[in-house]
């Protein structure tokens, strides 16, 4: 079993999350994000850091609080961190769609959305891969139902079973791979039919092509993939916090020292990485991987070090 | 944030041309988006994920998944306050 770039915070790549902090420090802006994001190591600092040097940073449950903030702030520039999969886009879809209907022009969107299916099909064109099935993210499905796998599962022979997230689910999941696999087949399944119609939710996905447009977007460790992201669409472009606040240009360089790209394309395991439960802890998260309690790093950390450190 | 919660809808209203739901997920309740699922009436389960229902769900299996995810204290980390939960993260003894 591997831990895939499946998490949304772990897959941020370093480069926005230094706009974000950029954007957040400003003393005109009220930066909202999700809990998750505030500790994800920047080149420097992260929005903790920013926060206690003077920064309005804030933690929202839904991106929608951002526009009754930017409401009652109308001299204030309000900015949500809109990261995640197809599972989070329509939600941060629908903010900026209602923002524009009710005309809060002092809320503008960062946005680093990504995509399932272009990222299965990167791991899968890597010369490295080792890969023999996937466990589709069953959420994501929700959203945008079953129909983008069978042509990944046929054109790389490797079944693909849509799986719920509890513990029964992911053992299901798995089975139904091992039984597809020692058969030698190759198919799409849904093991999460309760929560997965195969048309998914139109309404969502219906919004998703209004708000946004397919882009290239880079992934932490793994690079850009092609048309793997979301980015508002020109119709939307007003609300782009990169273009607002002028932080396109920035550049940031990966960490040399964190291996999480490694980890999270399958090719190494957390623990061989040499800063894992040395300089890089749940506390002083050298990476995103480390931070996140989904990331496969922070996940060895918490139920796998001890057993791993007195091998 | 990468949760989506199971919960019931216990009220339903339309505000600035919105349809919000008031939805129950074992003793919290929260404000929901409903615009992607304009059908749903009060008293359906709803999969909810950051303040937007998904998908319908069965109520026993939205029963099920609400009482796995308060034994594994994930309904604290999803509605409990961001910041402090962030902060304890920070001070988790390595």
């Amino acid at each position: 079993m591997i831990h895939g770039p499946g998490c949304p915070v772990c897959v941020t790549p370093l480069e926005i999350i230094d706009k974000a902090l950029e954007i957040a420090a400003r003393p005109d802006v009220i930066f909202c994000s999700f809990g998750d994001m505030l500790r994800v190591p920047g080149s420097e600092k992260d929005l903790f850091r920013i926060k206690s040097e003077g920064g309005d940073v804030r933690v929202v449950y839904s991106p929608l609080d951002t526009l009754t903030l930017a409401r009652e702030n109308p001299d204030r520039e309000v900015v949500f961190f809109g990261i995640g999969f197809e599972t989070t886009a329509p939600a941060n879809a629908m903010t900026v769609y209602q923002a524009r209907r009710l005309g809060v022009r002092n809320f503008s969107l960062l946005v680093s959305h990504v995509l399932v299916p272009p990222a299965i099909a990167a791991i899968m064109e890597s010369p490295s891969c080792r890969v023999q099935a996937f466990l589709g993210a069953g959420h994501v499905c929700s959203v945008m139902g079953t129909a983008e796998y069978p042509p990944l599962a046929q054109r790389y022979r490797v079944p693909i079973v849509v799986t719920g997230f509890e513990p029964l689910d992911i053992l299901e999941g798995i089975r139904r791979a091992v039984i597809q696999l020692e058969a030698g087949c190759h198919e799409v399944e849904n093991a999460y039919r309760r929560a997965v119609p195969a048309e998914g939710n139109p309404a969502a996905q219906a919004m998703l092509r209004e708000v946004f447009t397919v882009t290239d977007r880079a992934w932490r460790g793994i690079g850009v993939i092609p048309r793997s992201g979301w980015r508002l669409a020109p119709a939307f472009a007003e609300f782009d916090a990169e273009e607002r606040f002028a932080v396109q240009d920035i550049r940031t360089a990966e960490s040399t020292v964190c291996r999480s790209g490694e980890v999270l394309q399958g090719l190494i395991k957390p623990h061989e990485c040499a800063a894992f439960g040395r300089e890089c802890t749940p506390r002083t998260p050298l990476g995103a991987t480390m931070v996140s309690s989904e990331g496969a790093c922070a996940a060895y950390h918490r139920y796998r070090r001890l057993e791993l450190t007195h091998a | 944030m990468c949760l989506a919660v199971p919960g019931r809808v216990v009220g339903v209203e339309e505000r600035r041309d919105t349809v919000m739901a008031e939805v129950d997920f074992g003793g919290v309740r929260k404000d929901v988006c409903l615009q992607y699922l304009p059908d749903v009436g009060i008293g359906d389960y709803v999969i909810v994920h950051v303040g937007f229902a998904i998908q319908r769900l069965d109520e026993r299996s939205a029963l099920e998944t609400l009482a796995e995810f308060e034994r594994l204290g994930l309904l604290e980390e999803e509605f409990g306050d961001g910041f402090a939960a962030a902060a304890r993260e920070a001070g988790e003894q390595p």
